[in-house]
């Protein structure tokens, strides 16, 4: 008997060794695939087992967090002021994922980045626990408010702001806004307020990010450009040079006069001149005789027709390329397919008070590990040269004029800082049904010549009577009181 | 030197005469079964509470008491038994106390009514399981005489396997209906049956396995059995397939009919038998599966846990995110683990700290633990085949490799279920799993082991006594 027991406990051997076999196979070859699996719910919980880094706007953090109850995700995000920041900060979920900043820069806050590796690994071994690390963003707090109460005062709209020197972004505001606290966390609450923000239950579509994500009608503010274009292009070569602009102008190809906002001096003006009253005729004039293309190269290197990554993605700005003479003049008084970002439309001003230097716009200033140490700092950039150092001085003369004694008297600073701005007004909706956008872009300058902002402001307000609306009134004081901020905080 | 050769030579299959009774290995080994468990015990502790568990002195004093008298009884009435049984039982033992008591900790768990108090009243089975171990090795002074009830224990086994089918009795949990419920407590009678069968095939396959392994023609280079011959293995197949029918759980079955061909292998040294039990259990296996939809689900369920995890997420009924999330318990334990008391294997939610305990060690204890794990299964079932090897009587013989044939094929079918290796059965890992039932047969199982190698290896037995022809060359040492 003794020899099939010997057999018998072989097989049972080899029972075990299967059995070796196989967990070597779970727990080792496929370990890191089994542990990294989306669906394995460990992912989530690792997630949210240590505090999220914050993002920090002037060495505060504007965002924290509590511990839940009654889930395995521990820790929970929360926001101060959350509705002013969400268009910077975006939002994480325990349901609904992460985006924005939050997204971008989620291996720095949780700790899980590549770059954190030799210290979490350190850590482990210490006993320590793992800690998330901070975004510092290149933020103002206090432009960020004035930008965020003026258009709660204000409607529906947009503001950026831009270091014109550096193209660090100030302010980055939308509204109406909705607060990331209340959809991260996994509960019935945030479920509830997350159904409220999809577009079909809520027509205001608050979670949409304007600032970045949304291309408007940029108006005569495009004009800004337009005028860039002709004295780039030699077309006229100073700001009080004579324009060959009759009136009525008839757009070629057509019979249609390219109309203007009521009786104005408009017949031959100055580039001066009709810039102070936002001449459609002479723009869209400039437009038809340098062409789709030559306006095409100018609008491009100021930005437009391209994504832009401040990291969060901004839409590409729109200036089409396949348009005939009368379009590309209704475009370069901003209209026909003409759309812009807040942001596109605040480095423009931004590129012409930096002497033609348009400087790439970002938002994040460097990434630490947990102890503060500097993992990554962002350096300017320049990204685009779309005026000579002559032309925009030129240029900047003109939208000073604008500021103070034609369309923009509202956004005078006084006390030696020296506005210039450009307002606009665009029409949109079939055959102009719907209101138009307020648009104010402007820049101020010290006395010593820097200019320590640019800003673009658009306020869509379904209050107001149609006639009232003018980037002047509407969108040239909130502009001011963010220009104002940024000037007192450097003080 | 010829000498010494001669007698290593023949120790494996003797090791009896004149060798230590090995009490006091016992003893040491016994002292590390039960301090392995208390630290473990306390690291779990420490990792969830961040203290050491108020419960500690009296957990590491129970498990020694009941560790220590078994050890006192073993040294009374046993004093030649193996001396790594009981160690090994009782380390399999207090670990899974462990598990068990840091998976009652897991809110998720005691939010379902899965966990809770679990680990007190393992710790009442334990006591229970060694209070029948006790009583063995008390009352059964030689297994021999065990031989006598082997048609009762005919009766027995047949009784305990069908009692979950008696209506009202019988209860379906998880779909297999493997379980009976009296006076509020649910009991497996397939842990008891294990045994009363083994005692049942030995009895029966030492009367007939001289008829079994010689009345047998050749074909083809096997001996094939005379027609009225196969008829108790025919018998053994067609209760195996009313069970795999009826109680819908493919492990029992499957376990049974394996010990049966095991231990009818060993009577009659035929090979021909091994080949009639691998195509008759196939033949059951794939002709239920084609009409039995639970067996067919539970193999579905193995070839792509994933999809059946996802169908169980959308709410779809009769499936279950048990098999996904126990492997990925093992995966992300990886080759060291998360720690004790540091995973999240109460994901698995359902049977986690019973069917899938083995998870947990797997998350928490890594590739390491678990193969720790496996090895001291596998020592226990060598021991086991030891025993059956150094025991002198053919029942002896048949009944040891038959109680450890079943205690491999049990290990290999549950924790192969749950690494997903095999389709999942209702079973649980011996000593391990939470489960009364599962821990006193198991027990017991060990009790009888322990008693048939007292028996095999007891000094001073006159050779002429021993009927088997290859165990009559004794060596004497010089």
């Amino acid at each position: 008997m003794n020899k099939p027991l010997r057999r018998i406990a072989i097989f049972c051997g080899l029972l075990v060794i299967t059995l070796l076999l196989r967990d070597n196979w779970l727990q080792y070859v496929k370990a890191d695939t089994l542990a990294t699996d989306t669906d394995n719910r460990r992912v989530a919980i690792e997630r949210y087992a240590t505090p999220r880094g914050d993002i920090i706007v002037d060495g505060k953090a504007i965002t924290g967090h509590t511990t839940t109850s009654g889930s395995d995700f521990k820790y929970k995000r929360t926001y101060k002021d959350g509705a002013m920041w969400a268009p910077v900060t975006g939002y994480v979920s325990q349901a609904y994922g992460a985006t924005q900043l939050e997204y971008i820069d989620d291996g720095i806050l949780t700790g899980n980045d590549d770059r954190l590796f030799f210290r979490n690994t350190l850590d482990m071994i210490t006993g320590k626990k793992k800690e998330g690390g901070n975004v510092v963003t290149t933020l103002n707090a206090a432009a960020q408010k004035a930008a965020y109460d003026g258009l709660k005062t204000r409607g529906k709209g947009a503001v950026a702001a831009i270091e014109p020197s550096t193209g660090k972004i100030l302010a980055l505001a939308s509204y109406p806004s909705y607060d990331p606290s209340t959809i991260a966390g996994g509960g019935a609450s945030d479920e509830k307020a997350w159904k409220a923000l999809d577009k079909k239950n809520n027509p205001d579509d608050p979670s949409l990010n304007r600032a970045l994500r949304e291309v408007y009608p940029p108006g005569s503010t495009f004009k800004v450009v337009t005028a860039a274009a002709a004295l780039e292009n030699g077309l006229y070569t100073s700001a009080d040079e004579k324009t060959k602009s009759p009136l009525p102008w008839i757009m070629p190809g057509t019979r249609t006069p390219l109309k203007n906002e009521g009786n104005i001096p408009c017949e031959n003006a100055t580039l001066r001149v009709a810039l102070r009253y936002s001449c459609n005729s002479v723009f869209g004039k400039i437009g038809a005789d340098l062409g789709n293309d030559k306006m095409l190269e100018e609008a491009k290197k100021f930005g437009f027709d391209s994504e832009h990554f401040v990291p969060v993605r901004a839409s590409a700005s729109v200036f089409s390329d396949d348009m005939n003479d009368s379009q590309t003049a209704l475009s370069s008084i901003g209209q026909f397919n003409t759309a812009a970002t807040p942001l596109q439309m605040a480095m423009v001003p931004a590129a012409v008070a930096n002497d033609g230097k348009l400087m790439k716009p970002y938002m994040v200033d460097e990434l630490q590990a947990p102890n503060v140490d500097t993992l990554e700092k962002t350096d300017p950039e320049e990204m685009s040269r779309p005026l000579s150092e002559d032309n925009a001085q030129i240029l900047q003369s003109m939208m000073e004029t604008v500021v103070k004694e034609g369309t923009g008297t509202k956004a005078q600073i006084g006390g030696g800082v020296t506005v210039g701005g450009k307002t606009g007004t665009a029409q949109h909706g079939v055959d102009n049904s719907e209101k138009p956008y307020a648009w104010f872009i402007s820049y101020a300058k010290l006395s010593d010549g820097s200019s320590p902002v640019a800003v673009a402001v658009v306020v869509e307000d379904d209050s107001a009577v149609r006639d009232d609306i003018s980037g002047g009134g509407l969108a040239a004081p909130i502009a001011k009181s963010v220009m104002e901020a940024v000037i007192n905080s450097k003080k | 030197m010829s000498t010494t050769n001669q007698s290593t030579h023949h120790t494996s299959t003797i090791g009896s005469i004149g060798t230590p009774s090995r009490r006091n290995t016992e003893l040491a080994l016994l002292v590390f079964a039960v301090a392995i468990p208390v630290f473990a015990y306390a690291n779990v502790g420490l990792a969830i509470n961040e203290e050491v568990p108020s419960g500690l002195l009296s957990y590491g004093l129970g498990l020694g008491l009941l560790a220590g008298v078994a050890h006192l009884v073993v040294r009374k009435f046993a004093p030649y038994a193996d001396p790594l049984l009981l160690p090994l039982a009782t380390l399999l033992n207090g670990l899974g106390l462990v598990i068990i008591w840091r998976l009652d900790q897991s809110k998720l768990l005691q939010s379902i009514q899965q966990a809770g108090t679990a680990a007190p009243r393992q710790l009442l089975y334990t006591a229970l399981g060694i209070a029948l171990f006790i009583v063995v090795l008390i009352f059964l002074k030689d297994h021999r005489v065990l031989q006598r009830y082997t048609y009762i224990s005919m009766v027995g086994a047949l009784f305990l396997l069908l009692l979950p089918l008696v209506p009202g009795l019988g209860q379906n949990i998880y779909g297999a209906k493997i379980w009976i419920s009296v006076a509020g407590f649910s009991i497996q009678p397939g842990e008891f049956a294990k045994i009363v069968l083994a005692i049942f095939f030995a009895g029966y396959l030492m009367v007939k396995r001289d008829a079994l392994a010689l009345a047998s023609r050749r074909f083809i280079g096997l001996y094939l059995p005379r027609g009225r011959d196969l008829g108790p293995i025919l018998v053994v197949w067609f209760i195996s397939i009313l069970i795999l029918v009826f109680e819908t759980d493919l492990g029992t079955s499957l376990l049974f009919f394996g010990m049966f061909v095991i231990m009818l292998y060993v009577a009659t040294e035929r090979t021909s038998w091994i080949v009639f039990g691998l195509l008759m259990s196939s033949v059951g296996a794939v002709g239920v599966a084609s009409f039995e939809p639970h067996v067919q689900q539970r193999v579905q369920a193995w070839l792509d846990p994933m999809h059946e995890y996802l169908l169980s997420r959308q709410g779809v009924g009769g499936h279950s995110e048990q098999a996904m999330q126990a492997l990925w318990a093992f995966g992300s334990g990886g080759t060291l683990g998360t720690g004790l008391g540091q995973g999240h294997s109460d994901l698995i939610r359902f049977a986690a700290n019973s069917d899938f305990i083995l998870a947990t060690f797997g998350e928490e204890m890594g590739l390491a633990g678990i193969m720790a794990i496996l090895l001291i299964y596998g020592l226990i079932v060598e021991r086991g085949v030891r025993t059956a090897l150094a025991a002198r009587d053919p029942f002896g013989k048949l009944l040891a490799i038959g109680l450890s044939g079943a205690f491999a094929l049990q290990v290999f079918v549950v924790a192969g279920g749950v690494m997903g290796l095999i389709p999942l059965t209702g079973m649980t890992m011996p000593f391990l799993a939470y489960g009364g039932s599962s821990v006193i047969a198991n027990w017991a199982l060990v009790g009888i082991l322990i008693r048939i190698s007292d028996t095999a290896r007891r000094p001073a037995p006159a050779p002429a006594a021993n009927p088997d022809a290859e165990m009559t060359q004794v060596v004497r040492p010089s």
